[in-house]
């Protein structure tokens, strides 16, 4: 074989293992030192030795076990050094004896999901969990989890370190919790991947790939959990949610990238395989008898995708599941959403008043879809001027350009 | 592993108890107590008198400030604390979450700084 065909061989058989193993290496190392950081550097040491050595000696059998073994001695040699300093040797052996003692040959076991429960630790600031959960299970890099989440690259990594920090020298444990800690706890989990996909959905053109890639990978991390707890329904809600929310990312736009609206989308652009995967886990999870929130949220989602069959969505059902969503979870989203179903069969006065007041929750003053929602409604109930200085506001708040560009289209459709 | 319980809680919540109310608590803090000498977590444990007796000392430019009251003016106190020794952080948050003092002021839990191995 000759050395560039051998390099391109290697660099692919590394890559290959990326994708597939990174997030387990990582778990596997870190989990049993507490070292994220550690188990990180570790492993991005033993892929740059696998892309000088692989070329020259052809790729091992079993790339994965190599990668850990390599990995493996990195991490005890870095240990060592330390140890002058902050380590009793009693301890380095320790280290060192725990992470030989899983067999290389064979499969590795995958401890991701202890490694995403420390990740979204409610000890950990809840802003950084989400970003932890992308960096840890899929090494994302600092720059672009920080470009997703509209902060800068210096200031992600820092507090990226800081949760790193505060998971080691706490001893955050990586460990599935307990059967009755489990639901809170892996609500936490589940709503920092829904973070990560609200993240990437922000950009519904997908004219931004790292944004897109985030919705995919959010929902690649929702797969996994809902895989690894079968028998967790909101597991399996927050999956058949987030299928339903990309079923429809093609009908989101026009060719021109303008907006448009749910009620407006071609349905037939919907992605069906996705609608049908969404239904199918819906359902399973609905088998195993606990509602939550993000069941609720895929059912309401289900029942607009009912217009596929029927050419109409199911409001009288969106409004009992908004009652429900409202009783378990009540925001100022759910109750907007519930208003805008409430005018869609009882009229727009009916909906206006179903609205929340800024009177009850200031928030809303400056609450964009608030005020987009209260504009559609008042347009439909004739109030023009109030309805005007609502778009007004509406556009000042969004920051999506299409979004805005939609809603002056509706402005100035009002009639004077 | 470690961890320091720092009890902050507003002292006049006690001083305003009724006698009864009084000996209750302290008898919560006696089960609670026995709890961690039962299972084997207990390093420590002390009740601070109230911040009234608090003296804060300072060495500034190489004199002795010594100033009444504590160092911290705050609605809550520090006004005690426990010692424990458990496998890990969800082990100490789920004692700190047991100890009568986070129900009615709140449980401060930082891991101890293990100097030994220096």
């Amino acid at each position: 074989m000759n050395p560039i065909e051998g390099g391109e061989q290697a660099q692919c058989a590394a890559d290959a293992v990326a994708r597939q193993s990174y997030g387990k290496l990582v778990a596997f190392l870190a989990s049993r030192t507490h070292d994220v950081a550690a188990a990180e550097d570790a492993l991005s040491e033993a892929f740059a030795a696998a892309l000088s050595e692989w070329p020259r000696n052809g790729c091992p059998a079993n790339p994965e076990g190599w990668l850990l073994t390599v990995a493996r001695r990195k991490m005890i040699d870095v240990f060592r050094g330390q140890s002058r300093r902050q380590m009793v040797s009693v301890e380095i052996q320790s280290i060192a004896d725990v992470l030989a003692a899983a067999p290389t040959d064979t499969e590795i076991p995958d401890e991701r999901l202890a490694m995403m429960f420390a990740c979204a630790h409610p000890a950990l600031d809840p802003a950084i969990r989400a970003p932890m959960i992308l960096q840890a299970v899929l090494g994302l890099d600092a720059a672009r989890i920080a470009s997703a989440f509209l902060t800068s690259p210096a200031a992600m990594g820092k507090r990226l370190v800081r949760a790193k920090v505060k998971i080691r020298q706490t001893a955050i444990p990586f460990r599935v919790p307990a059967r009755e800690e489990l639901p809170a706890r892996l609500d936490v989990v589940l709503q920092a991947i829904y973070a990560a996909f609200s993240e990437g959905w922000t950009d519904p053109g997908g004219a931004d790939a790292v944004r897109r890639d985030l919705a995919e990978e959010a929902i690649y991390l929702a797969r996994l959990v809902s895989e690894l707890l079968p028998s967790e329904p909101e597991a399996l809600g927050l999956l058949a949610l987030l299928l339903h929310a990309e079923s429809r990312r093609r009908a989101r736009r026009s060719l021109t990238g303008d907006f448009i609206p749910l009620a407006q989308q071609d349905a037939s652009l919907w992605n069906k395989n996705q609608i049908d995967e969404a239904e199918s886990l819906l359902h399973r999870a609905s088998s195993l008898g606990v509602i939550g929130r993000f069941q609720l949220e895929a059912a309401i989602q289900s029942a607009h995708a009912h217009r596929c069959r029927t050419g109409r969505p199911n409001w009288p059902f969106i409004i009992q599941l908004y009652d429900a969503l409202f009783a378990l979870a009540a925001s100022p989203v759910v109750a907007i959403n519930r208003a805008i179903a409430i005018a869609e069969l009882h009229g727009p006065v009916a909906g206006l008043d179903a609205l929340p007041s800024i009177e009850a929750d200031s928030r809303l003053a400056q609450y964009q879809p608030y005020w987009a929602a209260r504009a559609e409604l008042l347009t439909r109930s004739g109030a023009f001027t109030h309805a005007r200085h609502a778009y007004e506001i509406a556009i000042g708040l969004e920051r999506d350009e299409a979004v805005r560009r939609f809603l002056e289209t509706r402005r100035s459709a009002l009639p004077a | 592993m470690q961890y320091l319980l720092l009890l902050h809680a507003n002292e006049s919540g006690f001083t305003n108890m009724t006698p009864e109310q009084q000996q209750q608590g302290m008898a919560a803090y006696m089960a609670y107590s026995q709890a961690l000498v039962e299972a084997g977590a207990m390093k420590g444990s002390n009740r601070l008198r109230p911040v009234a007796t608090a003296t804060t000392v300072r060495v500034v430019d190489g004199k002795t400030q010594v100033l009444d009251g504590p160092f911290a003016d705050s609605k809550e106190q520090l006004g005690g604390y426990f010692l424990i020794d458990v496998p890990d952080l969800d082990a100490a948050l789920a004692w700190a979450a047991r100890c009568p003092g986070a129900s009615h002021g709140a449980v401060e839990v930082r891991p101890i700084w293990d100097m030994s191995a220096a």
